[in-house]
């Protein structure tokens, strides 16, 4: 997640609620992430809805495969509208991490693969850092729907609460986007 | 009964200017009418429509969500979990299927305890009428400025014009 936060600058980033929220605000707590704690499964709904109202601006959502696989209709969606200025990272780690690594079923549904039936322009799963730094400076020249698909181990340790308070985020973040 | 044409100009003139939602036949004049103005954006669950609205919202716009009271169920975490705690309003204009007891089985209960269920989780909420529409649509203007969270606008049927009167 380091490596992606370091290409990008001013661009809004959606994310997900559970560990990518945590280590996003951790590694980098930018003005431009919107974290989520809640409602499951509508990071790339939000960040759909983002994309659509501001057609110049790219736009990109951190998502998990529990995420994907709960909001699954929104991949549909979007695939459908086809929005150049969406990307969408999921971090696959095959589990629900934040109760407790329940297996989820990503290890048997390739996500990228659903997204390029769906519609997505671009999709790319990736193994390991220098791949995925490569795709996805790459994605960030294309026109989308992009998917980048990152193969990741469970997270071990944990990156601690977003602290900020949910009204605080959102002033903030529609403060830094418009 | 309200013209589909009247009601959508209603919200735009309210400065409404971004609608999504899953269909509804009470709400089918309106979609179709929001559809001719170019101005829909079809989701396919209520949930994700709920998603795409508090992020058009934070972009800028002034967004609404269509939906069947059957969606107020599948959108509810959303609902409480995104728009009501970060503070992200939107209006939900919401078919009352089941009302009054008369309706498909699949909306009795739901028909029955809608207003009860808004009220627990604190979406205020108001039923439109020909009558006194001038009325609700200042009524949800102001309460989505005040309270910056879920508005919810009922629809009852026969209210506003369908696709077949």
């Amino acid at each position: 997640m380091a490596a992606l936060l370091e290409l990008l600058t001013d661009q809004p980033v959606i994310i997900c609620n559970g560990f990518p929220s945590r280590e996003a605000h951790k590694i980098a707590d930018r003005s431009t992430h919107f974290y989520m704690i809640g409602s499951m499964g509508n990071a790339p709904a939000i960040a759909l809805g983002v994309a659509l109202a501001k057609p110049n601006k790219q736009v990109i959502t951190f998502d998990g495969d529990g995420n994907v696989l709960m909001g699954m209709g929104t991949v549909a969606t979007v695939g459908a509208l086809k929005p150049k200025n969406f990307i969408h990272v999921v971090f696959d780690n095959e589990v629900y991490g934040t109760t407790g690594n329940q297996p989820t079923i990503s290890n048997v549904v390739p996500l990228e693969k659903v997204a390029k039936s769906a519609g997505y322009v671009n999709v790319e799963r990736v193994l390991d850092r220098d791949d995925l730094v490569y795709e996805f400076k790459d994605m960030l020249k294309k026109d989308g729907p992009s998917m980048l698909l990152i193969k990741v181990n469970e997270f071990v340790e944990d990156a601690g609460r977003v602290l900020h308070d949910p009204p605080d985020i959102t002033r903030r973040f529609m403060k830094a986007i418009d | 009964m309200i013209e589909s044409d009247v009601f959508v100009q209603a919200m735009q003139d309210m400065g409404v200017n971004f609608f999504t939602g899953v269909p509804d036949s009470i709400l089918g004049g309106i979609i179709a009418e929001l559809m001719n103005r170019r101005l829909y954006t079809p989701a396919v669950r209520e949930d994700e429509a709920v998603g795409m609205a508090a992020g058009a919202y934070m972009a800028g716009k002034t967004p609404a969500v269509l939906m069947q009271n059957s969606g107020l169920g599948t959108s509810l975490n959303t609902l409480i979990s995104l728009n009501v705690i970060y503070k992200q309003p939107c209006i939900l204009i919401v078919s009352w299927r089941g009302q009054g007891g008369k309706d498909a089985p699949e909306h009795l209960v739901m028909g029955e305890v809608m207003p009860q269920l808004l009220d627990t989780v604190k979406i205020p909420h108001r039923t439109l009428t020909e009558k006194t529409a001038i009325e609700d649509f200042r009524w949800v203007a102001q309460t989505f400025m005040q309270q910056q969270i879920p508005v919810a606008l009922l629809i009852t049927k026969g209210v506003v014009k369908g696709l077949h009167p």
